[in-house]
């Protein structure tokens, strides 16, 4: 596609910070109306994209265009076009929900009452109308994200960044923001969205593109990146570690592909296609007839850490923090911690 | 969005001047809500000066002797009003590194937003807060015996300095909060260094009573000379200022050079974050 018609384009962008090569290389082009969804673990890049698309770092090597304006040279223009929330959030606690987003209407240079009216407008959109003459820090988490959101739509941006817009939300809020976002992007807004979880790319973006260790390793839509998985994941665990060969033995027959096997945790998991429950029977007469015991049996979409093994053939790692790079020996970091937060290693709360 | 596109094509310097003082202006506003707002912050800028006031006034004033400066309060009430506007800075350091490190800043930047508003609207809201704190430190004083010998224009020309001395020290905070970000390393570095420059100073007893050693710091520190002025200014010659010309120039050297190295430091600081 030429350049016209693109939102983002970034080429071939580099990025360190001190000996820490958060780059390497990047290429991205989203054309206007689309959404992005760029996908990896923690430590992976994403924010680094992101802040340097929205003129809060300078590229090292590289070139990026917001709606045909370049990030360093024209970072004015390029501060006029767009959006962006993120982990952080540009809401003062104690003003209320209307005051922040006139104030933020203010310095986008919009008129009082226009201000006044834009504010009212988002806050009914956002569905913050009864709270918003309440402080912003008596707001629920889910708010406090929606009512971020609605901040960084006062400009009326045509491109917008949100970086991870749901991590740390409970489910309910998570698919709530999910629908607003889908209401935006039905407007018509450029969308570029970093996330940890390949449903939330597959529910909202157009496209998908995998980064890792700052560089793209694929990219495509969702159902061309779950082809690469193969389907549905079966996933069960062994608890005799004498039997976890036997029980990959009864099950490889389920599956295109070789049974995954994390020795750590003694889990066993396999793609099994489209074949649904008929594959969970095959799996439990199999392992039955194998007389292998297994514990925690289920079949699940396949997640993030599934592309990463069908891609990378490893699995997704974050970046490893300077205390654990020190060599304190630990539990490998996962990708996203249980609670569903971001597990990532302090060095994030710094930056963000 | 007719207007926006006038904006862009005519970014002239006047208009680039106008909106930097709108943006800062609508901190500003902003700034003042959130202190507003928390109890804390008007107990730290409001009673706490006030207690001190109070403390010194009768705690420690019958024991110290002023000499021939006259009564204690009128010594006193200029070293009072120097040293909230040197307290009364911290708050500067953190909330700007509490706007750094929570990424508020990171959202200002990212928005067509004057590139100096950040700084100047928290500047100008606590210069603001500090006169608001000056004005009732003032009234107390009153209350316990102060008074004004030099007449009303004086007397603004003290508040005037006394803000300006603030401005000048909320700049140094400002740089502090920024290069530290973070909120208990603010709390412990952003006053510490407030405690020997207040208080080895003339703010609070004469000089003469302390070391010699002691002596030679007090007499050639910023502070010694602002209070020397606000004191000539409020309540005319004392042994430590008998004429107001050298004082009055050695503040102001001070001052301007610490707004220009301070204030351009914070500056750096600000484009830096990332
Ligand atoms: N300001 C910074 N200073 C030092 N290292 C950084 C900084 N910002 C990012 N990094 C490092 O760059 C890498 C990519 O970080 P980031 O873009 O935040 O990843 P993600 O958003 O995908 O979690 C990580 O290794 C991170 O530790
Ligand atoms: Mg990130």
């Amino acid at each position: 596609m030429d350049e016209e018609g693109l939102a983002i384009l970034v080429e071939d962008v580099h990025k360190s910070f001190g000996s820490v090569r958060a780059l390497r290389g990047v290429d991205l082009a989203v054309p206007r109306g689309r959404v992005l969804g760029l996908l990896g673990p923690n430590g992976a890049g994403k924010t680094t994209i992101v802040r340097i698309l929205t003129t809060l770092l300078r590229p090292d090597a590289g070139r990026a265009l917001v709606e045909g304006h370049d990030v360093v040279r024209e970072a004015d223009a390029v501060r006029r076009r767009i959006g962006l929330a993120g982990q952080a959030t540009a809401i003062q606690p104690e003003l209320t929900g209307r005051e922040n987003l006139e104030i933020i209407g203010r310095l986008y240079h919009l008129p009082r009452r226009v201000a006044r009216d834009r504010a009212a407008e988002l806050l009914a959109a956002f569905d913050l109308e009864e709270a918003a003459d309440r402080p912003a820090k008596t707001y629920s988490g889910g708010m406090t994200r929606r009512l971020d959101l609605a901040a960084s739509l006062v400009g009326e941006p045509k491109v917008l960044f949100l970086d991870e817009p749901t991590t740390g939300l409970d489910p309910r809020s998570r698919i709530a923001m999910w629908q607003i976002i889908k209401r935006l992007v039905a407007s018509g807004t450029t969308l570029l969205l970093t996330t940890q979880y390949l449903d939330e790319a597959d529910e909202l973006a157009d496209e998908i593109v995998v980064i890792d260790h700052g560089k793209v390793i694929a990219a495509g839509t969702a159902a061309e990146l779950k082809d690469r998985v193969g389907g549905d994941v079966l996933e069960f665990t062994v608890p005799d570690g004498q039997q976890l060969a036997a029980a990959v033995a009864a099950v490889a027959p389920l599956s295109e592909s070789e049974p995954h096997v994390d020795r750590e945790t003694q889990q066993i998991s396999l793609a099994v296609g489209s074949r649904g429950s008929a594959a969970l029977l095959e799996a439990v007469r199999a392992l039955d007839a194998a007389g292998v015991t297994i514990e925690g049996l289920v079949m699940r979409r396949p997640s993030l850490d599934d592309v990463f093994l069908a891609v990378t053939g490893h699995a997704a790692v974050a970046e490893p923090s300077a205390e654990e790079r020190r060599g304190r020996r630990g539990r490998r970091p996962a990708l996203v911690s249980d609670d569903g937060t971001d597990s990532s290693h302090s060095g994030d709360q710094r930056r963000n | 969005m007719t207007a926006q596109t006038i904006d862009i094509r005519a970014d002239t310097g006047l208009r680039r001047l106008y909106w930097a003082v709108s943006d800062a202006l609508a901190l500003t506003k902003r700034n003042l809500l959130v202190w507003w707002r928390v109890p804390a912050f008007i107990v730290f800028t409001v009673v706490q000066p006030v207690m001190f006031t109070l403390l010194f006034r009768y705690v420690f004033g019958g024991a110290i002797s002023v000499g021939d400066h006259g009564s204690y309060v009128d010594y006193l009430m200029p070293g009072i009003i120097g040293q909230t506007a040197a307290f009364g800075s911290i708050g500067t350091a953190i909330a700007l590194g509490l706007e750094a490190q929570k990424g508020i800043i990171d959202r200002f930047r990212s928005m067509p937003m004057s590139r100096s508003a950040v700084l100047a609207g928290r500047l100008i809201a606590d210069v603001g807060r500090m006169l608001v704190t000056i004005g009732i430190i003032i009234g107390v004083g009153y209350a316990v015996g102060f008074r004004f010998h030099q007449g009303v224009g004086s007397a603004i020309a003290m508040v005037a300095l006394a803000a300006l001395f603030g401005l000048a020290i909320c700049s140094v905070s400002a740089f502090i909060g920024l290069a530290i970000k973070d909120e208990e390393s603010i709390q412990a570095f952003g006053l510490i260094w407030l405690f020997p420059v207040t208080f080895v100073s003339s703010a609070f007893v004469p000089i003469q009573s302390m070391p010699g050693w002691l002596q030679a710091f007090a007499n050639n520190q910023p502070m010694t000379a602002v209070i020397n002025t606000l004191r000539y200014l409020a309540v005319g010659p004392t042994p430590g200022a008998t004429t107001l010309e050298p004082h009055l120039w050695q503040s102001l050297a001070w001052l301007f050079g610490i707004l220009v190295v301070f204030g351009s430091l914070a500056v750096r600081t600000y484009r830096r974050l990332s």
